[in-house]
């Protein structure tokens, strides 16, 4: 298929019908209110179900439900109403349901600003909502990425029978880049845990949490623990000589690449790891960098500053770690450069 | 009577532990589903969705398939079930804190989309596996453990309709029964055969709110607590159908 | 890297412009990002989008100092004016900009967009006019790949509208003499 411009949000959402979803419920929000229209249209012409639900509670809930038949189902918000989704991603989590939900991340807390932010990372890698669960959170840097991401969430949601987040920001959601779909996915909602009926012949089921199994503490470690082994994913761009590492996802990851490229030529080592799998975080792409370089420099859209919490405890006090938290603000290359550049001359003290 | 006591093919294990309290509405409510699941030979494709709290004791032994919703949501889990299977019997099951506190939005706006699926509201009045706390149902005057000098209307308002209110939207049914007689039983087995009916139909909507006992959180017997429905809640929740769709009352 | 900015108030159709631009990017084989500003007034309020094109791969899709400003109103020109780089080129619809630049370091083209766009018989085409006038004078993109996009896009709306955004782009083209300039360097200099 050839390359269209297309809306990150609208990529989303077309990537999402290719791999076979058919249930969309959502609120209006911005910056995500593109990816529900766009599929109010689309969903019905595939044969899905597109449903503006009364509230962000019963959008999540809507797809618990959808998610139960085995059929492939997405919600998405921002801000304050991915806050109000996380109530039904623990239960799903608890149910083992598959579900991709999207957050097209605002900036701040509370009200927030629809400009584009990555503040939502330590709700979206660490549970976010009550219990001991992880959602597997893919954070991708570009539109095709997203897209090619988006039906590797599905994918992964199935195989592991857990949530999935797709994180993506304000700038990803509404830029429009160049981006090639793949074909559309055959997939089957029959899957031996699904309630459908119990028909005939077959024993009743119930989905809920198996908190009356005593092995449950046991099978929760051991799913996440496989999941965070087998499921890291990253890229390394000039590691392998780099004396200072950026680490940065997403819009900044993107900023972070080109300000990779822009230092090389003019001679300074600087590398970078772009997570792309933010749960679980790729503590793999460490292994090498953290003996050869000087430091880590965490550049996130984020007032506090939240990833950088992983690259701590990843880099573990074996070099000095940075934070180059740009706020409301994109990142700026020159600002990384200069950043680099103090760090390496011993002007810049590590912040904690 | 004769028809409620007997045993339904529908109960995997009869004689293991329902989880309610002797003299709970639930043991004949589960019957009257029992029954009218046999006859209309629905159970085989029958969804069950379930409200948090006591109506969850439900599911046990109950033969079909069940999700266990979060508290209140079960009208949108059950709509994401029905859109992606319209073919199956899809209903939910909840009490009056689930549905009529919590989870009013989404009642409401299941209601309000004609989502063609089958509500059983169970009202008892009052927040039964907490420990009876004042509920949106609970009587003017009426003492819990969060009202204990009586619900005072002034503070915490009259007790809410939540029937009435849905039967203003452009549904396929709406009825309230009790369970306090035989009679009463059996007519409110008509109300949910009907509502059932009309889901296979693809009406719409369709909702039966049932007036049942809590004799532990009452503090009462459990013939004391049906005399109570028949003598006092009656006369604030009026029995009856309310909507009917096409047949008209 | 060309880094561009239009701007205007909604209604305008500068993000169609700007879309378009990026569009011909693509269809040029270069690497483009488009991203505009968005809010929460729907109509009557400003707005803008930025456009990157680049042979390079396209990092931060934010515009800071853009290369190119295409200015459709006052409050537009008085907002970015100042933000262009150096040797930069600032495209003013005069039609509704009627102060001179405070700037002696960018190139100003004045284009009387939104009066000949209404003598063309509808005003609305004066996005059209603008990017005529930008690639008539910069080159940003090859002409035909730029008209493609143009026709692309207005295509989905109607073939009448279509027709009348040709002329309009036709118009803006021969409005600036042709001038070429390098993507491939980092920024624009005349």
């Amino acid at each position: 298929m050839a390359k269209v411009m297309m809306k990150g949000n609208e990529a989303l959402a077309e990537a999402a019908v290719r791999a076979g979803c058919r249930l969309y419920c959502g609120y209006p929000i911005t910056p995500q209110t593109e990816i529900m229209e766009y599929l109010s249209a689309r969903l019905p012409e595939v044969g899905g179900h597109f449903i503006q639900s009364e509230s962000e509670v019963a959008g999540i809930s809507m797809i618990l439900g959808g998610a139960c038949t085995g059929y492939r189902v997405m919600t998405g918000s921002s801000g304050t109403g991915f806050s109000l989704k996380q109530e039904g991603i623990s239960w799903m989590a608890a149910d083992e349901l598959p579900g991709v939900i999207v957050n097209v991340c605002r900036y701040g807390s509370g009200l927030g600003l629809i400009s584009p932010g990555q503040d939502a990372y330590i709700q979206a890698t660490k549970g976010g909502g009550h219990g001991s669960y992880h959602a597997i959170v893919y954070g991708p840097s570009t539109i095709q990425e997203m897209v090619d991401l988006t039906g590797l969430a599905f994918d992964k949601a199935d195989e592991y029978r857990n949530p999935v987040i797709m994180l993506s920001d304000g700038a990803l959601g509404q830029m429009m880049e160049p981006v090639e779909f793949p074909d559309f996915q055959e997939v089957h909602p029959n899957k031996d845990w699904t309630i459908t009926g119990k028909g005939k012949g077959r024993g009743h089921k119930i989905t809920t949490a198996i908190y009356t199994d005593p092995k449950y503490d046991q099978h929760v470690r051991e799913k996440y623990a496989r999941i965070a082994a087998e499921e890291q994913r990253w890229e390394s761009l000039c590691t392998e000589d780099a004396a200072i590492v950026l680490v940065a996802y997403g819009t900044s990851g993107r900023v972070c690449r080109q300000a990779v490229q822009m230092a090389r030529k003019k001679g300074m080592k600087l590398g970078l790891i772009r997570p792309v799998t933010l749960w679980p975080f790729p503590v793999k792409a460490f292994e090498q960098p953290v003996h050869t370089a000087k430091a880590f420099v965490t550049v996130e859209m984020s007032a506090l500053g939240q990833m950088v919490e992983d690259v701590r405890l990843t880099v573990n006090g074996r070099k000095p770690v940075f934070l180059y938290s740009s706020g409301m603000a994109p990142p700026r290359e020159a600002v990384i450069l200069q950043m680099a550049e103090d760090i390496l001359d011993g002007r810049m003290k590590e912040v904690l | 009577m004769t028809k409620m006591m007997k045993t339904s093919r529908l109960y995997s294990a009869p004689d293991a532990p329902t989880g309610i309290c002797p003299g709970c509405g639930y043991g004949i409510i589960k019957h009257i589903l029992a029954n009218v699941m046999e006859e209309l030979q629905i159970d085989d494709r029958a969804i069950g969705v379930l409200g948090i709290g006591c109506s969850g004791f439900v599911s046990r032994n109950f033969d079909i398939d069940w999700l266990q919703a979060q508290h209140g949501r079960a009208p949108a889990s059950a709509t994401g079930i029905k859109r992606l299977l319209p073919d199956k019997v899809v209903f939910t099951f909840q009490g009056d804190g689930d549905l009529a506190a919590i989870g009013t939005a989404e009642i409401i706006h299941a209601a309000a989309r004609n989502e063609k699926m089958t509500v059983l509201f169970v009202n008892n009045g009052i927040y039964g596996m907490t420990g009876g706390q004042m509920a949106p149902t609970t009587l003017e005057n009426q003492v819990t453990v969060t009202s204990p000098f009586g619900r005072d209307p002034n503070t915490a308002g009259m007790p809410i309709k939540i029937t009435e209110m849905i039967s203003v939207l452009p549904i396929a049914y709406a009825a309230r029964g009790a369970i306090f007689n035989p009679k009463e039983i059996r007519i409110t087995e008509g109300y949910v055969k009907k509502a059932f009916e009309k889901q296979l139909n693809g009406e719409g909507f369709s909702m039966v709110e049932i007036l049942s006992p809590c004799p532990t959180n009452w503090h009462m017997t459990p013939v004391s607590s049906m005399e109570r429905i028949e003598n006092e809640v009656v006369s604030y929740y009026p029995l009856g159908e309310m909507v009917t769709g096409k047949e008209g009352v | 890297m060309c880094e561009i900015i239009v701007a205007g108030f909604g209604g305008q159709g500068v993000l169609a412009a700007g879309i378009i631009l990026a569009n011909a990017g693509m269809k040029a084989d270069l690497n483009t990002t488009w991203l505009p500003a968005y809010g929460g007034e729907q109509r009557g309020g400003t707005a803008n989008c930025s456009v990157k094109l680049s042979k390079d791969e396209v990092g931060s899709p934010f515009v800071e100092d853009p290369d190119v400003l295409l200015a459709f109103n006052q409050p537009s020109f008085d907002k970015f004016e100042k933000a262009v780089r150096p040797g930069g080129f600032v495209f003013v619809n005069s039609s509704l900009i009627t102060r001179e630049t405070v700037r002696s370091d960018v190139n100003v083209i004045r284009i009387d967009a939104t009066q000949m766009a209404a003598e063309l018989g509808n005003a609305r085409a004066a996005n059209s006019i603008m990017l005529g006038a930008l690639i008539g004078r910069l080159s940003l993109v090859p002409a035909d790949k730029a008209e493609e996009a143009l026709n692309e896009y207005f295509a989905q709306k109607s073939e009448k509208a279509a027709e009348l955004n040709r002329r309009a782009f036709k118009l803006g083209m021969d409005h600036t003499a042709a001038e070429e300039a390098d993507i491939n360097g980092t920024r624009i200099v005349p």
